[in-house]
């Protein structure tokens, strides 16, 4: 278990290969159609391809001279996880700024009771 | 309702909606003002903004700098196309990692909602796939947070679950 999360960590942790998960969210592609818009030679794409899948992340099929990439059960958990990271930094801000505000309108914002955070 | 929503819309969109419990002038204000916005537009804990250019007029320069205090950092550039006081703002910006992001193409509408603001912000991006690449990159820092939590867990030898 903790191997596995340790090979799709370091798997995550290339911006190239985040972008290629958040791509194949949207529906399967070839090397050749992720090469194009990475601007990237296909053998560099397959190479994260490869890490990707050692991970777990994604899965691939046969289709004639095809070989669409799909993301795994794992990959979608691994973006929604993202997702909530990236939820949770835009949160923090939005906290800080009801505080700012609070600052500005101490009178307004008085009103609205501090509910404690329960996350 | 306070709480945040982040959707994806159609294939070139993000909107992020919220409520503050203040006044359309002062949400504005602490969105456009660099004092303002240095307190709040952070990310993750740990994090400062240091530079903060904000030209508040039509065809005005954006410049946001990050620090994670460790030689860490990136910044945001931008221009703004419209200003409504108090009510709207259309701007444009990319991130630099450090190579720029295509634009991004913003608008933020404060609207009184209540004794309130209810903001709505709505980002398009050029084509699905920038979108895709932004999501993802915008994760960034919150990977690094997550992986001081990981090393912990990695520690710990069997109680690590995974949440």
């Amino acid at each position: 278990m903790t191997t596995n999360l340790d090979v799709a960590f370091s798997a995550l942790s290339d911006g190239t290969r985040r972008a290629i998960l958040a791509r194949l969210a949207q529906g399967e592609a070839t090397v050749m159609e992720l090469a194009e818009p990475f601007e990237m030679t296909q053998p560099a794409i397959s190479q994260h391809l490869k890490v990707l899948e050692e991970a777990g992340l994604i899965t691939s099929r046969v289709e004639g001279a095809r070989r669409p990439r799909r993301l795994s059960k794992a990959g979608i958990d691994a973006l929604d996880q993202w997702l909530a990271m990236l939820r949770k930094a835009l949160e923090q801000n939005y906290s800080r700024l009801d505080e700012v505000l609070a600052e500005m309108e101490p009178k307004r914002t008085k009103k609205t009771k501090k509910k404690g955070e329960t996350r | 309702m306070s709480k945040m929503s982040l959707k994806t819309e159609g294939e070139t969109h993000v909107v992020v909606t919220r409520h503050f419990a203040a006044s359309p002038e002062a949400v504005y204000r602490a969105h456009t003002e660099p004092k303002l916005v240095q307190k709040w537009m952070l990310g993750p804990e740990g994090w400062t903004m240091p530079v903060c250019i904000s030209e508040v007029r039509p065809g005005g320069k954006i410049r946001y700098e990050w620090s994670n205090g460790k030689g860490g950092g990136f910044h945001l550039t931008g221009e703004y196309l419209e200003l409504e006081p108090y009510r709207r703002i259309v701007h444009v910006e990319r991130m630099h990692l450090p190579d720029p992001t295509p634009d991004n193409h913003i608008e933020t509408r404060f609207d009184a909602d209540g004794s309130g603001t209810f903001m709505t912000m709505r980002m398009t991006l050029p084509d699905a796939q920038t979108r895709a690449a932004m999501l993802a990159s915008g994760m960034e820092s919150g990977m690094e947070a997550s992986y001081v939590r990981l090393d912990e867990l990695i520690q710990e030898p069997v109680t690590a679950g995974s949440r």
